[in-house]
């Protein structure tokens, strides 16, 4: 690991399987993946066994398992892609880094492989700076600094408590503009990362992240689904929740949230006309989702993750609640969520 | 190892995007033989040179070009009394040219800058990529994760609010500088041989009530939208602070720019920058400034304007306020600053005046 005091035990891999046949994944990620601890968790909607190629420290999680360890009730919040968040529940580690079952490493400008776990590992061992922009990026980077006019007393930075990678490729954007634009691929390696300042609101998308578990495990929840969900992300937004609840609680609590590199090759996969078709309901969402989290103010007194967790709940049920069942079903889920992750989330002994 | 671009006759045909809207405003005190590496890209444009220091000194410029030139003698003649808000011996004075053009758009770059190479070896046409900047919209009501997403390539990504991706009138494109990074006296001491060398293909818009370090190197911006925010301050000759001028036209604009919803973008273009000044020098000039920030900041992030304030004027003049009443008990100089924000306001109406008249705008002459 080319991260100093960084242990590769403080590491888990989660991947959420949405397909049965992992083995072309896992091989393409097998220098980077191979010497980590693995978390593989089964969308409890899939059938088929999974197949994963030998030669990997992996634990593998399925259906029978979400029922034994929550309940076969609560289980169906881990259906789709929130089967991850099972993973996140019940790891020890203090990192986690999380990637979609249909990406890949990515190349960069030069032609070499992208170490996204270590890429990933850096940003969130270096400080983030929420509260001033630095006009050259990430100044803790090799190469860059803090510019002229940069505040001293700011640039110690704060802890990053997430890392938000990019794609290549097939770049996550929704399905009106992937089907207005179905030949766009993203071919720009842009060769940054930077903190998103506090109290911008950002679309923080799940297919390739990483986290602090230990200081903001419980804010990546699986709350919102839309009525429609699908097993493509175009027909998701859970991501899109989950992400702005940890952006308002790490502006909270003074931590820090980067994006930027890594990227990632996401493979070309599903229809955006098809998912258009079929589910555009969380495109309407998000115009209600966005003023409520701009009014969102969570009390001094909120100085845990956990707690944050729960005043957010409350208000998204007061709130939002009555505007969309869905949104009083997130709420719901929040609290349950909260709940489990107190019975079964901190701890040290893994499950 | 990066190169500044040596041969920009070659470089392809260029279009002059706004060549009639358009003033390149260039503060000197040596002389501006660097236009030549810029003349493929320059020459269709008009320049208004502020030339600071020895106003007997001449200041050659290079044949081909279209510019009228101001020392301290003109501004001196042209301010009358209000020349005092125009800094001596500091390349704030370039705000001078804000004042005097007529154009709606201003492009302003210092002399020790030049044209730089992208990833691919070919020479940045800087302008061209600010006016760009400038004519797309800007984004600062939430953060777009893939950067401008009016790039061609680009786009909003999942979870981008419909309502928001209109997108707001963008007044400022904020370029960065290869090879010598704009660092504080500090940071060159202890890193004199650090070089910026990692080309960033990004613009992004800076989200709202964000303050960032705006650098006058290599800057453009919407006069009309926002010129009258763009005074460089008291430095240099006389004054206790120098190099913080840009720093603090950048975070009154940005308050403004807040207050109006209009955005501010930084990345590209990238500039060649060649000189390093002196860090010990520079540690003397911007020594108070290293202290006072810990309080000007601050002062920033808390600033408010009142909803009735509508105009950049109002909004300026009403910061001005602000820091008489908030700053001057950090030194008086911000009390001496205060007065010389209003005193900029109101040459600034002097000489530009609201127009009923929508005669084509002819350059101003010297």
């Amino acid at each position: 690991m080319s991260v100093v005091n960084i242990k590769d035990s403080d590491v888990d891999i989660i991947i959420g399987a949405l397909r049965s046949d992992l083995t072309s994944f896992m091989n393409e990620w097998r220098s980077i993946f191979s010497r980590f601890h693995l978390i593989i968790v089964k969308d409890p909607d899939l059938n088929e066994e999974l197949k994963i190629p030998e030669g990997f420290n992996v634990d593998v999680y399925a259906k029978s398992h979400m029922d034994h360890v929550v309940g076969s009730s609560t289980s169906v919040l881990f259906s789709g892609y929130s089967c991850r968040y099972f993973g996140f529940l019940i790891s020890r580690k203090k990192y986690i880094v999380s990637i979609d079952d249909d990406c890949v490493p990515a190349k960069d400008e030069k032609g070499f492989l992208v170490d996204a776990v270590d890429q990933h590992i850096m940003n969130l061992t270096t400080p983030a700076t929420p509260f001033f922009f630095n006009t050259l990026y990430d100044p803790y980077r090799e190469g860059a600094d803090f510019v002229r006019g940069y505040p001293f007393s700011l640039r110690n930075g704060v802890m990053c408590a997430l890392s938000c990678g990019l794609w290549l490729n097939l770049a996550d954007f929704d399905a009106p503009t992937q089907a207005l634009k179905p030949g766009q691929r993203n071919s720009r390696y842009v060769d940054a990362v930077m903190t998103v300042p506090a109290r911008a609101m950002m679309p923080i998308s799940g297919i390739n992240i990483a986290f602090d578990r230990e200081v903001i495990g419980p804010t990546l929840l699986p709350a919102l689904r839309l009525a429609g969900e699908g097993k493509l992300r175009w027909e998701t937004m859970e991501d899109i929740w989950s992400g702005m609840c940890v952006k308002i609680v790490c502006d909270h609590l003074g931590m820090g949230v980067k994006s930027g590199l890594p990227y990632v090759w996401r493979r070309d996969r599903g229809n955006a006309i098809e998912s258009l078709k079929k589910e555009w309901e969380g495109v309407k969402l998000m115009e209600e989702v966005v003023p409520f989290f701009q009014s969102v103010r969570l009390p001094r007194t909120a100085a845990t993750a956990e707690d944050c967790v729960v005043e957010i709940a409350k208000a998204v049920k007061q709130k939002l609640g009555p505007l969309d069942p869905v949104f009083a079903r997130a709420a719901e889920a929040m609290s349950e969520w909260i709940k489990l992750w107190k019975a079964l989330g901190s701890g040290s002994l893994p499950l | 190892m990066v190169e500044p671009a040596r041969d920009t006759q070659a470089a392809t045909k260029v279009v002059p995007l706004l060549k009639d809207e358009l003033d390149i405003v260039i503060p000197t005190i040596r002389n501006l033989d660097f236009l030549e590496m810029w003349r493929p890209f320059f020459q269709p444009y008009h320049l208004i040179i502020v030339q600071d220091g020895d106003p007997s000194k001449t200041i050659t410029v290079p044949d081909g070009f279209d510019y009228e030139l101001y020392n301290r003698n003109d501004i001196n003649r042209i301010l009358g009394p209000k020349a005092s808000c125009i800094s001596f011996k500091d390349s704030a004075c370039r705000c001078f040219g804000y004042m005097v053009s007529k154009k709606k758009y201003i492009f302003t770059i210092d002399d020790d800058c030049f044209v730089a190479k992208d990833p691919s070896g070919k020479p940045i046409n800087a302008l061209e990529q600010h006016i760009k900047n400038i004519l797309s919209p800007s984004t600062p009501f939430f953060f777009n994760t893939l950067y401008d997403p009016y790039r061609e390539g680009a786009d909003f990504v999942r979870g981008y609010p419909f309502s928001l991706r209109e997108g707001v009138p963008t007044a400022v494109s904020h370029g960065l500088w290869l090879n010598i990074p704009d660092y504080d006296a500090p940071t060159q001491l202890v890193k004199p041989l650090e070089r910026n060398t990692r080309y960033v293909d990004a613009i992004l818009t800076i989200p709202k009530g964000t303050l960032f370090p705006m650098c006058g190197m290599n800057l453009a911006f919407d006069r009309e939208l926002i010129g009258p925010a763009m005074y460089f301050g008291l430095m240099g000759d006389g004054q206790p602070i120098g190099r913080y001028d840009d720093m603090w036209a950048g975070w009154c604009t940005k308050v403004i720019c807040d207050h109006l919803g209009l955005g501010v973008k930084t990345g590209l273009p990238y500039i060649y920058h060649s000189k390093a000044s002196n860090p010990f020098v520079n540690l003397r000039k911007e020594y108070k400034g290293i202290f006072w920030q810990e309080e000007i900041i601050p002062f920033f992030q808390a600033a408010t304007l009142p909803k009735d304030c509508t105009t950049v004027q109002n909004c300026y003049i009403e910061l001005s306020k602000q820091v008489k009443e908030k700053l001057s008990k950090v030194d008086p100089y911000f009390d001496k600053l205060a007065d010389a924000m209003v005193t900029w306001i109101e040459a600034w109406d002097e000489l530009n005046p609201p127009s009923g008249a929508s005669a084509k705008v002819a350059n101003g002459k010297a």
